[in-house]
């Protein structure tokens, strides 16, 4: 299915887009407070309108991609770093005690609730991107270990790997050398999804008041705010929504589509 | 399957020890001393420290920890530093919303997946199917405390058909019970999505096993087919995700509970945290995660006596 991979590559596009345009480029200040222009539904002036504080709407969603997806792709980017190096050590030493501890551990931190968790880590060591950035990246990391350990195993008895440890190659150079390229496609469609689940946390987070802090503009926040002006201008709530819909389909899309591209066996077992 | 019960059991017991001493040390290192943020800035030092004996915070660490993992065995998980009440009625009065929300919410989810998972397995790649995926395509990508402010603009602000939160209580029980809708659909909705998708790819593995097409050999019809051996057979994956979603609802109400101002966990953990009461926080939290190891060592339980080669894997 090539439409999902266009759809999902076209919709996570425009938000990369508008979150780099953002750094140099946003319609209006989203510093700037204008009371009197407050609330305003979408115009040609402001293509999306303005918020309760009288801010363009559009510059906020502009900023607050950047926040999202800087967010998220550092939570990735913790859970890949740790945890694929200890599914490959796992799979490597399959069956001894390094195996067993690394996996038992994986097992402990899926059975907590995440969320609750992240929202203990940000609530005692204070509300703010980091927190909300680690607490996110910790679950990542037995997602990735599974995934690579899963995957790992098998490559171990096929014959390129065994020809390698003929020629006296160590256990680590293997893993990098030649199981990691051959997982390296399923890692980065797990990468996609979890990189949408950070957002829907990142922006869960930021609605509770222990994510990004303002005066910095993110999604999450945005809709905390709109809350109470959901009747009077129904918009302030309804588009940061839809950005962080659009965002999170776009990347569901781009990894079914990925996963399709590189494994087309699977194509009829899709979930 | 004694062996394998067991073998849970430790790891249950494992888990649960491990889980408290990472609370008590996160909890451990937070700043901010509890007995002088009750006593304000301009505390003297001999009353903070008075009170820091009456709280039992001058105790070494490790005794603290024991005493609070003995209380919590005996049902006494403290005293509250704010409100001077026992932490286990608190959160006993929290649990009346919170418990029934994640319930409601769960039965929603499971009415609204199985038919729809059902009907896209039984129309597999013509239009109903592509229907159904796209749908939850969608119920996935919608973060659910957003879905909960469109619910309260429509049902409750414009069709004025749901107030727009709050939480009358259970006296009457049909009005605790539509106080919770709203909040019990925003909940179910992502989970459906999910739900419905294992369902249908469930189903759609199960359709092709050898004895779905014996038991058409004999003659039933496809529909009898589906309904007597193929649901049946694809429900054992599709509970252990209702078990799983247990703990996604529990800490999904707790961010709904702010949507709706419904009084239970979520609302009691966001005030303790404000209000740096740290043993509200340690408890409730430690509370939430036995929940959901709980339910997982049921669900494993529960899965291995519907499939005996399960046992032996772990």
């Amino acid at each position: 299915m090539t439409r999902n991979l266009l759809l999902g590559a076209a919709l996570t596009s425009v938000f990369l887009v508008a979150a780099l345009l953002s750094f140099v480029w946003t319609p209006y200040d989203t510093g700037a407070m204008a009371i009197a222009e407050r609330l305003r539904p979408p115009s040609a002036a402001h293509l999306l309108g303005t918020d309760h504080f009288g801010r363009d709407i559009l510059s906020m969603i502009m900023v607050g991609a950047r926040t999202s997806i800087a967010v998220a792709l550092v939570a990735v980017g913790i859970g890949m770093g740790a945890g694929v190096p200890l599914g490959l050590a796992a799979a490597a030493r399959r069956g001894g005690w390094l195996d067993e501890l690394i996996m038992r551990m994986n097992d402990l931190i899926f059975a907590f609730p995440s969320l609750v968790i992240a929202i203990l880590i940000t609530a005692i060591f204070g509300p703010g991107a980091t927190n909300a950035i680690i607490a996110i990246g910790i679950f990542n990391i037995p997602v990735f270990a599974r995934l690579a350990r899963g995957a790992a195993l098998p490559l171990w008895k096929r014959e390129f790997v065994m020809a390698a440890r003929v020629a006296g190659k160590s256990a680590p150079r293997i893993s990098a050398e030649h199981i990691l390229p051959n997982i390296a496609n399923l890692l980065i469609v797990q990468g996609t999804i979890q990189f949408s689940l950070g957002i829907l946390a990142e922006a869960g987070l930021s609605y509770v008041g222990l994510g990004t802090q303002p005066p910095v503009p993110s999604w999450g926040r945005m809709l905390a705010d709109a809350q109470t002006m959901v009747a009077l201008a129904p918009h302030v709530a309804i588009l940061p929504g839809l950005a962080i819909v659009f965002m999170v389909l776009g990347l569901n899309l781009l990894g079914d589509g990925l996963r399709d591209r590189f494994d087309p066996k699977l194509r009829s077992l899709r979930a | 399957m004694l062996a394998y019960a067991l073998k849970r059991l430790a790891f249950l017991a494992i888990s649960l020890v491990v889980a408290s001493l990472v609370i008590f040390l996160v909890v451990e290192v937070a700043p901010g001393d509890p007995a002088s943020y009750m006593l304000g800035i301009n505390a003297r030092p001999d009353t903070v420290a008075a009170l820091r004996a009456e709280l039992g915070l001058d105790l070494p660490k490790h005794e603290r920890y024991l005493s609070w993992l003995a209380g919590m065995l005996r049902g006494d998980f403290g005293t509250s530093y704010t409100y001077r009440a026992p932490v286990a009625q608190m959160v006993a009065e929290r649990l009346w919303v919170s418990l029934p929300l994640a319930l409601y919410a769960l039965t929603l989810s499971t009415l609204i997946a199985f038919p729809a998972g059902i009907y896209a397995a039984a129309r597999r790649g013509r239009a109903g199917d592509m229907g159904v995926m796209a749908a939850t395509q969608l119920g996935i990508a919608v973060p659910n405390f957003w879905f909960a402010m469109l619910l309260v603009l429509l049902f409750a602000l414009k069709l004025r058909w749901f107030s727009a939160g709050g939480f009358p209580g259970w006296e009457t029980p049909l009005l605790g019970l539509k106080a919770l809708t709203l909040p019990a659909l925003a909940l179910a909705l992502p989970q459906a999505a999910i739900l419905a998708r294992v369902m249908r790819s469930s189903l759609i593995d199960i359709l092709h096993e050898d004895f779905i097409r014996t038991a058409r050999a004999k003659g039933l019809s496809r529909r009898q087919a589906l309904w007597r051996h193929g649901v049946r057979n694809a429900l054992i994956p599709v509970l252990t995700i209702i078990g799983l979603q247990f703990s996604f609802l529990l800490a999904g109400a707790i961010i709904i509970e702010q949507v709706f101002f419904l009084p239970g966990l979520g609302r009691l953990i966001f005030q303790a945290i404000t209000q740096r009461d740290l043993i509200v926080v340690e408890s409730v939290v430690m509370l939430l995660v036995f929940a959901v190891i709980a339910v997982n060592f049921l669900t494993d339980l529960a899965y291995a006596a519907a499939d005996p080669r399960l046992r032996s894997r772990t």
